[in-house]
């Protein structure tokens, strides 16, 4: 879950890491007040979710309050890929002599957390790494061990930084580290983490990523923080249609039927569990078919949580059809989906038999479902015929729709 | 009124036991049970297509009393 | 043959009275699996399904080896009883429970490292052995499993629960068995990846094919790969890659927690690349999955 550049340096800020002087504004006007009382030149950042606001135009420059108001104005109206800004970021702008790089991430393959410093801050940290190796270092922490600085250190030293520039660093890629680690972040960076002129070091623009199953644990951190339990922080918002699914999916404790997101195409899939989904999904594409939507039943929903998402689905307009399908199921019983799947058809007014382009979930209860099925006329496949195939036939019946 | 897919029937006499009726009730996984004020045993209408088949309810109550009914069998 | 657990392997399941363990004590020992006891605070004493309830893991190990336990506890108590489970001397665990922060997860990792004990999942379904023993959902009730898995030479490892059905279920009906299917699971740090899993199936004699299921985000496949090459595996593997339609949708989340794509690494194209360049044969389709390993097979 991605920080705004304002809520990832409040975060920094609660730990004593040196910021430039600044406030975020919603507003033009706010934002020329907050520029007359830094006073002197600032710098007005657009904040997205997205990286390229220099190149999109979403970063600007004002010597004076006045200057400041305009440059907000056309930041706040700027889209940046699709994404309005949630406000504008004004900073006390200083003269930056040079530019370094201090980040936290994890290392998938260590299953480690893993600090990377640099002293060539401000461009892709990749592109330094292959170019400039000896100016990259990287230390991996312990997640059992505790922390102590002079792992913080070592890494600076590697690139050959010494003397009070060291002694500057050592705090602030220390905290970054301890920050990291108390809140289960998925990164932290600093980039770039600018050094003045005259010697003092400041954080100039800072990511942080929070993993998504530890936002209940820093529920207290998110409010103080001003980040709303809804704001999921994708690539892109939820669609109204995914807001529902999600409240379909919240309605009862009883298995899943979540993770629902709009596409444009006429065919509703309810599909099942993880891996069988993006099994079936690709499947779909693959046969030609427009998927109205993705999504992901499993652990055994109740027959009410079948039944709302199929109604969800079957609302959408434009939705001719909809496929059930599954791989082979074990904790998710056929019967169950198949009486959910049927009522909630029933419940559109629409009839099953003409509105289930094909049902395949073997496994669990089969008999019981395949029974159901077959008195209400709807197409069912067993375990011999594959996701695949049925996948394919639910687009061939679209085809003749 | 009973469910699309599940019905459950009650003979009178065992519907009229309380404590049969509240046996029921915590028996049921999926709530299709529940007690009237005065104690009497009550068809929760809405939850008897939640039914799981799992028998709880037949073997808590004397034989053949408590029948669930699989509606798409017939 | 088969790897990590058989017919002897005793096994304890912690948070043993939760609903969903309640189910897998049933399944385990219908399916012949050794469950010797299982463990939740405050119920000692009791019992699930005729197998005993302790306070303490090291309540069991006292009296007897206990070689694996599965850990079914909600995400915020599950560290501990691995801890618990790793400190009592327990060298297999399995964590079914998902929605743990990988922070948690690298901790559990680390020690398990530490002690020289090894970690299935989290976010999983486990492990089964046809006609062995299963530890975990997998393959659902006793009746179930038997009808989609069949011993045989077959290695199964998926970053996907369901799909490890699907997947030997379809083996199956083309006459090949397996001799363990792993559960890996679909977190973005796993105890037990691919790549850690192969010297095991390497030193099983029974096993003479690896099937994989993969999807989008992580390394995973990158170091199998690179292990295949390293290593000069006798095992020909052959993958299945889902959610290709995720490479056109950056950011994104779908499937498991792990299953993002974030950088070209993530994406399926750069994944199947690297499987193939490793000698991996990449199915387009679940049911071209035996014909690939058949003919893998007589190249052998």
């Amino acid at each position: 879950m991605r920080f705004y550049e304002y809520e990832a340096k409040a975060l920094f800020a609660r730990h004593g890491t040196p910021l430039p002087k600044g406030q975020v504004a919603r507003t033009a006007a706010e934002a020329q007040k907050i520029a007359a009382g830094i006073g002197g030149p600032v710098v007005l950042k657009s904040q997205v979710l997205t990286g390229g606001r220099m190149k999109a135009g979403g970063v600007k420059f004002a010597d004076a309050p006045a200057d400041a108001e305009a440059a907000a104005k056309a930041i706040l109206a700027l889209e940046i890929k699709g994404q309005k800004p949630r406000g504008v970021l004004v900073e006390q702008r200083a003269p930056v002599a040079q530019e370094y790089f201090a980040a936290v991430t994890w290392d998938g393959r260590r299953k480690l957390p893993v600090l990377i410093f640099s002293d060539m801050g401000g461009i892709d940290i990749e592109e330094v790494a292959e170019k400039h190796p000896a100016h990259v270092a990287r230390a991996h922490l312990s997640t059992i061990l505790p922390w102590s600085a002079y792992r913080a250190k070592e890494a600076i030293v590697a690139v050959g930084v010494t003397g009070d520039d060291l002694n500057r660093l050592i705090p602030i890629v220390s905290t970054l580290v301890e920050v990291f680690l108390r809140y289960d972040l998925t990164l932290a960076e600093i980039n770039p983490l600018g050094k003045l002129a005259d010697g003092r070091f400041l954080v100039l623009d800072g990511h942080v990523d929070l993993e998504g199953d530890a936002r209940d644990k820093h529920a207290k951190l998110l409010e103080e923080l001003g980040i709303g339990k809804e704001e999921t922080r994708e690539a892109r918002p939820p669609t109204a249609f995914e807001i529902k699914g999600a409240q379909v999916d919240a309605s009862d404790h009883r298995g899943v039927a979540g993770n629902v997101r709009e596409f444009d195409g006429d065919l509703g899939l309810v599909i099942g569990a993880g891996g069988g989904s993006l099994t079936l999904f690709d499947a779909i594409r693959k046969h030609g078919g427009r998927p109205a939507n993705y999504c992901e039943i499993g652990g055994n929903p109740s027959v009410r949580k079948a039944c709302d998402l199929t109604k969800l689905i079957l609302s959408k307009p434009g939705v001719k059809k909809i496929a059930v399908m599954m791989n082979v199921v074990s904790n998710t019983r056929v019967d169950i989906v198949a009486r959910g799947v049927i009522k909630g058809c029933v419940e559109s007014g629409r009839d099953p038999a003409e509105t289930i382009a094909i049902f395949r979930i073997p496994g669990a209860w089969e008999d019981d479902g395949f029974t159901i099925l077959r008195k209400y006329g709807v197409e069912y496949c067993d375990r011999t015929v594959s996701m695949d195939e049925a996948a394919g036939r639910a687009v061939a019946k679209m085809a003749r729709a | 009124m009973p469910g699309m897919f599940i019905d459950v029937e009650v003979d009178a006499k065992t519907a009229g036991d309380t404590a049969l009726a509240k046996k029921l009730t915590e028996v049921c996984p999926v709530n299709i049970f529940a007690q009237e004020k005065d104690g009497r045993l009550r068809i929760v209408g809405e939850n008897l297509d939640e039914c799981v088949l799992c028998d709880l309810c037949v073997q808590a109550a004397p034989a053949g009393t408590v029948r669930v009914v699989k509606l798409y069998e017939r | 043959m088969s790897i990590l657990i058989n017919k002897d392997t005793t096994v304890i399941i912690q948070g043993i009275t939760g609903r969903e363990a309640v189910n897998l004590t049933r399944e385990g020992l219908d399916y012949g699996t050794k469950i010797v006891g299982g463990v939740t605070p405050g119920r000692a004493g009791r019992d699930v399904y005729g197998v005993p309830v302790y306070d303490c893991v090291r309540d069991i190990t006292a009296k007897q080896q206990v070689d694996g336990s599965i850990v079914t506890v909600p995400p915020r108590f599950t560290r501990d009883a691995v801890f618990e489970a790793i400190e009592a001397g327990v060298k297999l665990i399995v964590i079914v429970t998902e929605r743990i922060p990988r922070g948690e997860v690298a901790q559990m990792v680390e020690l398990a490292r530490l002690r020289g004990a090894r970690i299935i999942g989290p976010n999983c379904l486990g492990i089964l052995s046809p006609d062995e023993a299963k530890m975990g959902g997998l393959g659902g009730p006793a009746v179930n499993v038997r009808r989609a898995f069949k011993k045989g030479p077959i290695g199964v490892m998926s970053r996907s629960g369901g799909m490890t059905t699907e997947i030997a279920n379809t083996l199956s009906a083309a006459g090949l068995g397996q001799s363990t299917a792993v559960s890996i699971g679909g977190d973005a740090i796993i105890g037990s990846t691919y790549a850690e899993l192969m010297p095991l199936f390497e030193a099983d004699r029974e096993t003479r094919a690896i099937v994989i299921y993969s999807e989008p985000g992580g390394r995973m496949e990158a170091e199998l790969a690179d292990w295949v090459r390293e290593n000069k595996s006798r095992l020909p593997i052959v993958a299945f890659m889902a959610g290709r339609f995720m490479d056109e949708m950056p950011g994104m989340r779908f499937g498991h927690a792990g299953t993002i794509v974030e950088g070209k690494a993530d994406t399926t194209v750069d994944k199947i690349e690297r499987m193939k360049a490793a000698g991996i044969a990449v199915a387009e389709r679940i049911e071209d999955i035996p014909a690939l390993v058949k003919e893998r097979l007589r190249g052998h």
